[in-house]
C-alpha cells in the first residue's frame, strides 16, 4: 500500500482512517492545551465570512443581527482548520502532482455542455441552498458527518441521512438521462 | 495557541482529502448517483474509527463531549436543503477550500453561494427560531442515551454494519 507523500492518490480508507486518528488527536490536545475539546467542522465558518463581507457593506446589519452576532466575523479554531484544509490540499495536491484546472467537471458537461457560466450559476445556486440547510440543521458533513457521528449524536446520524437522501434524489433528477 | 491547533489540524485533514481524491466533483456526485463509493469509504472509516477513540478518551474523562441538537424538524429541512444544494454543487463546506487548491475553479462560485447562503439564513433565522427550530426539539441526546445501552455495543453495530457496507463496495467495484 502506497501512502508516500508523492503518491497521486492513497486508499480512501487509509486517509479515512488517519483522519479519524487526526480527529481524536485533535480533540486530546485541544482539551490538554486549550481545555476546551475541539470537533472538526466546518460551516459555521462561512457564517463568520458573511460577518466579514457584511461589515463593509452593511455594517449596522452585523451589529443587530441575532446570528450574526452570535457568530460573531472573528478570526477563530475552526476557520483556522477551513484555511489549512485549502493549504493541506495545496501541498498534498503539489507532493502528488495531482491538481488540475477545471472549469467545468465531467458528469455537469455531460448533461449540460461547456459553458463555464452556466456551471458557476449552478455552483453559485448550489452553494446558497446547501449552506442555507446546513445553517439549518446546524452542521455539514464535518461537524455532523463526522464529529457527530463520532460522538454517537442522534442529530449526526440524522443529518447525514438526509444529506445522502437530498442528495441522492437531486442528483438522478438532475444528471441522470 | 487555539489558531495555530487548528491550523495544524486543518492542513492534515486538507491533506488526507485530497490524498483521498474525496475533494472532487465527480466523487461526490458519482456517490450521489451511486457509482463511487470514495467519499462514503472515507467518511465512515473515519467515523468507526474516531468513535473508538473518542468514546475511549470520554470513558477516561480525558476529554468531553460536544454534543449538537437533535432538532428533527430543523435536521429534516435542513439535511434535504442541504442534500439539494450539495448534488447541485458538487462540493461541500469543509471540501470546497480544498477543491479550490486542487485547481477545480469552478467551485469558487460555490463558495461564494455558500457565503451569500450564510447570510440570508443570519436574516432568516428570528423566523426560523419560532418556528422549525422548535419542531421535534430532543436536546443534545446520543444514540446509547436513547436507546437506553452501552455506546460500545452501539459502536460494535456500527462497526459490524460498517464493514458489510465496504465488503459490498468492494465486491461490485462501486
Amino acid at each position: 500500500m502506497n501512502i508516500s507523500i508523492f503518491a497521486a492518490r492513497w486508499n480512501p480508507y487509509v486517509a479515512g482512517a488517519l483522519t479519524g486518528i487526526l480527529a481524536i488527536l485533535s480533540v486530546a490536545v485541544t482539551t490538554l492545551v486549550i481545555d476546551k475539546s475541539m470537533y472538526l467542522g466546518a460551516s459555521t465558518t462561512f457564517v463568520r465570512a458573511a460577518g466579514y463581507v457584511e461589515q463593509v457593506v452593511i455594517p449596522a446589519n452585523v451589529e443587530t443581527n441575532e446570528y450574526l452576532k452570535k457568530n460573531r466575523p472573528r478570526v477563530d479554531w475552526q476557520m483556522m482548520v477551513v484555511i489549512g484544509i485549502f493549504v493541506g490540499a495545496l501541498i498534498s495536491a503539489r507532493l502528488g502532482r495531482s491538481a488540475k484546472l477545471e472549469t467545468v467537471p465531467p458528469i455537469w458537461k455531460e448533461r449540460f455542455g461547456t459553458s463555464a457560466t452556466l456551471r458557476g450559476v449552478g455552483a453559485f445556486i448550489g452553494g446558497m441552498i446547501l449552506m442555507f440547510g446546513a445553517r439549518l440543521a446546524d452542521g455539514c458533513p464535518s461537524g455532523h458527518g463526522l464529529s457527530g457521528n463520532m460522538q454517537l449524536a442522534v442529530s449526526g446520524l440524522l443529518a447525514l441521512v438526509f444529506f445522502m437522501v437530498g442528495g441522492i434524489i437531486t442528483a438522478h433528477l438532475l444528471y441522470k438521462k | 495557541m487555539d489558531l495555530f491547533l487548528g491550523l495544524v489540524t486543518g492542513i492534515l485533514f486538507g491533506f488526507f482529502l485530497q490524498k483521498g481524491e474525496v475533494l472532487r466533483f465527480e466523487k461526490q456526485v458519482g456517490f450521489m448517483l451511486l457509482k463511487d463509493m470514495t467519499i462514503i469509504k472515507f467518511m465512515l472509516t473515519a467515523v468507526l474509527v474516531g468513535m473508538v477513540g473518542i468514546y475511549a478518551l470520554n470513558g477516561f474523562g480525558v476529554i468531553s463531549l460536544s454534543i449538537k441538537s437533535a432538532n428533527v424538524g430543523a435536521l429534516i429541512i435542513g439535511g434535504l436543503l442541504f442534500g439539494i444544494g450539495w448534488a447541485i454543487a458538487g462540493f461541500c463546506p469543509g471540501t470546497s477550500v480544498g477543491a479550490l487548491a486542487e485547481g477545480r475553479i469552478h467551485v469558487i462560485w460555490a463558495i461564494a453561494g455558500m457565503v451569500v447562503g450564510a447570510a440570508i439564513f443570519a436574516e432568516a433565522y428570528p423566523l426560523l427560531q419560532r418556528t422549525v427550530l422548535t419542531w421535534g426539539a430532543y436536546g443534545k441526546v446520543t444514540l446509547p442515551q436513547v436507546l437506553g445501552i452501552s455506546p460500545w455495543l452501539v459502536i460494535v453495530v456500527f462497526i459490524i454494519v460498517g464493514l458489510s457496507a465496504f465488503r459490498i463496495f468492494e465486491k461490485k467495484g462501486l
